[in-house]
């Protein structure tokens, strides 16, 4: 094993983000995957054990433990049920607005809610804002001392189970993406309301749902930073939230490295364990060497960004990009290890298949990433 | 008031191997855990107070040194405080000799609320360590309790579980009460927790330090002797038979004859 010389509170972060897995997530996964339920019980669990303070700052109840804290968590609770992992992980992505951003009546306000196991949910994508994020439609218009907000959101993670939102609105829609702005809403606002929840392929322990806001009046001082900066936030948010996609990635990867080692070692064809074929071996050579290096990048893309290193949106796009495709090969090798038993829902690298393919799609789709990385590079190079 | 905790360190059964010529458990190697039952009782410990919105959550074991990291483990739950009872002149103490320390060091930490034990310990699963120790405080006892149904200053109710069902037991408090798996869910470890045990060092008390008459200790207060252990032997694999069914079939009927099944 590398070691990644984790201080020993991180040390202590992993380990119990992993006994967690082990004792609660992992035997109750295929139960959520099934009833696409929202895992309360085991959010419930994360929440008394702390888990939600790592990422917020100590001035705010929370732990102080920053990007690389919450990178070890969302790694090793996804190498238990991606799905289940992103009840956290989401949170975390909703929270970075308001930690980058807030004010000081705002962190003060919200922040010690999360720490203590509010969910939190982050609002940008709507039906034809996708990848052109530039291009949302949901408005905010100034009346008195309130914004009046309309439109919908979709595919919003932790939707509908959320307490928190931070939405992104246009408050000037003639200056596009320059007119964005972000604020909180809270669940049970007036004239903020949810839609369909989606059924998907995989990650299915997580709520997907519309957000619905008709006429909903929020007060003006739930706007983050100034109008106009929504744009500017989600970017920023994205930067410090992608390692933690590339850390589910991780977990995915991780889990399916081991099903695949431990079934070729168990599973006997042609008198001998398949794991003695080179076939195979080479199979989980790649894998393994693949996941580690993606490790390596992230773990040193998240310490930069804790050591205050604000020039992040390249590497945060390789994170992601890179260990979502390591994670999908993974998944795939793994089925393929297994034979027609992976195919099969008894067995449990079918999930992690599906659970995989969302990572190279959300929090920018890995074209988008690319296109940041290549952006950034020709920039840099003269 | 102290909500006291009995906890014991016992070594991982699910790894643990017997040395066959021996007769003994054979610890090299072999993580050390709480006594699973014993998980339980520091929940309820930490529930009454939660409750109740007061008491104090101490944590006791009786063991070598490492038995430090099982009270370690009971503060990172959330457990307020940790004594470790550790001298050589307490060890080879069987379950009477056990509680006798227990019960001394219990009457030396003072105002005892209730004392919550698991029900048995699953490397001895004698379950006497618990009725043992109210024996020698003169406490009352309520056994494989399975539901605090109401708790007071002074009073106790609660559910047990029995082979013949459930029995409703009213008790005065302080008693010691030993607890089963149905009783709660243990909670996992929380991160300040883990910080607060990482710091954490336990109170120590020794043969001096707690009042206790020598005869009723260690070895020589423990009257019961261990002649040997063994594992059961293990069970051979069958004999198998190929051949066609019907002499197959009259191949069986003889040996059940010969066996006297028919």
């Amino acid at each position: 094993m590398i070691d990644y010389f984790l201080t020993e509170e991180e040390q202590m972060i992993k380990e119990l983000a992993r006994k967690i897995a082990e004792e609660k997530i992992i035997p109750k996964r295929e139960y959520y995957d099934e009833t696409q339920e929202f895992p309360w019980d085991i959010v419930k669990v994360m929440a008394e054990s702390d888990l939600f303070r790592i990422f917020i700052p100590e001035e705010y109840e929370g732990l102080g433990g920053g990007v690389m804290a919450l990178t070890l968590a969302v790694e090793e609770l996804s190498r238990g049920c991606a799905g289940i992992a992103l009840a956290f992980a989401g949170t975390a992505l909703g929270t970075f607005p308001i930690i980058l951003f807030g004010n000081e009546e705002q962190k003060k306000k919200y922040l010690p809610r999360v720490a203590s196991g509010e969910v939190v949910a982050f609002a940008l994508t709507e039906a034809d804002a996708g990848s052109d994020a530039g291009n949302i439609k949901t408005r905010a218009i100034k009346d008195g001392d309130h914004y009046v907000l309309n439109g919908t959101k979709q595919f919003i993670t932790n939707g509908g189970e959320a307490g928190i939102y931070v939405v992104i609105a246009l408050t000037n829609p003639e200056k596009g993406a320059r007119g964005a702005s972000a604020f909180i809403v809270e669940k049970g606002t007036p004239g903020f309301s949810f839609g369909k929840k989606e059924n998907k392929l995989g990650i299915r322990a997580s709520a997907t749902r519309e957000l619905i806001f008709q006429d909903c009046r929020v007060p003006a001082e739930n706007l983050l930073g100034k109008e106009g900066m929504g744009f500017i936030i989600a970017m920023k948010t994205f930067d410090y939230s992608r390692p933690g996609v590339a850390a589910q990635a991780l977990g995915i990867a991780q889990a399916a490295i081991e099903e695949a080692a431990r079934y070729a070692k168990q599973r006997v064809q042609f008198g001998v364990p398949i794991a003695n074929f080179q076939a195979i071996q080479h199979m989980l050579a790649d894998m393994a060497m693949k996941l580690e290096a993606a490790r390596a990048l992230t773990y040193q893309v998240a310490r930069n960004i804790d050591k205050g290193n604000t020039k992040i949106a390249k590497e945060s796009a390789m994170v992601k990009c890179l260990a979502s495709d390591v994670a999908m090969e993974a998944a795939l090798n793994a089925v393929q290890i297994f034979g027609g038993y992976g195919y099969m829902k008894e067995y449990p690298v079918e999930k992690l298949l599906r659970d995989a393919k969302i990572t190279q799609i959300y929090e920018g789709t890995n074209q988008i990433m690319r296109n940041i990385i290549a952006s950034q590079l020709l920039k840099e190079v003269r | 008031m102290n909500i006291v905790v009995c906890i014991k360190q016992v070594p991982d059964t699910q790894d643990v191997k017997m040395d066959p010529e021996r007769g003994t458990l054979i610890r090299e190697g072999v993580k050390s855990i709480v006594n699973p039952f014993d998980l339980y009782a520091i929940e309820e410990g930490l529930r009454i107070k939660e409750r109740m919105g007061k008491g104090r959550v101490v944590v006791m074991t009786m063991g070598p040194p490492q038995a430090e990291d099982a009270l370690r483990e009971a503060i990172a739950m959330g457990a307020d405080h940790g004594i470790l009872i550790s001298d050589r002149a307490f060890a080879g103490a069987d379950t009477l000799a056990t509680s006798y320390t227990l019960a001394k060091s219990i009457e030396k930490l003072g105002s005892p609320w209730i004392i919550i034990c698991g029900k048995q310990a699953m490397d001895g699963d004698t379950a006497q360590v618990g009725p043992e120790l109210a024996t020698w405080l003169n406490f009352p006892q309520i056994t494989y309790v399975s539901k605090i149904i109401d708790m007071g200053d002074d009073r106790i109710k609660v559910e047990r579980l029995t082979d013949y069902g459930y029995d409703i037991v009213e008790s005065s408090l302080p008693c010691v009460i030993t607890v089963n798996k149905e009783i709660n869910e243990p909670r996992l470890p929380s991160l300040r927790g883990m910080m607060k045990a990482k710091k954490f060092k336990a109170e120590v008390w020794d043969s001096s330090s707690v009042e206790v008459d020598r005869r009723y200790i260690g070895l020589d207060g423990s009257p019961t002797r261990v002649v040997s252990i063994f594992a059961p032997p293990v069970k051979k694999g069958g004999e198998k038979y190929h051949g066609e069914p019907d002499e197959l079939a009259r191949h069986i009927a003889r040996k059940l004859e010969e066996i006297k099944i028919i």
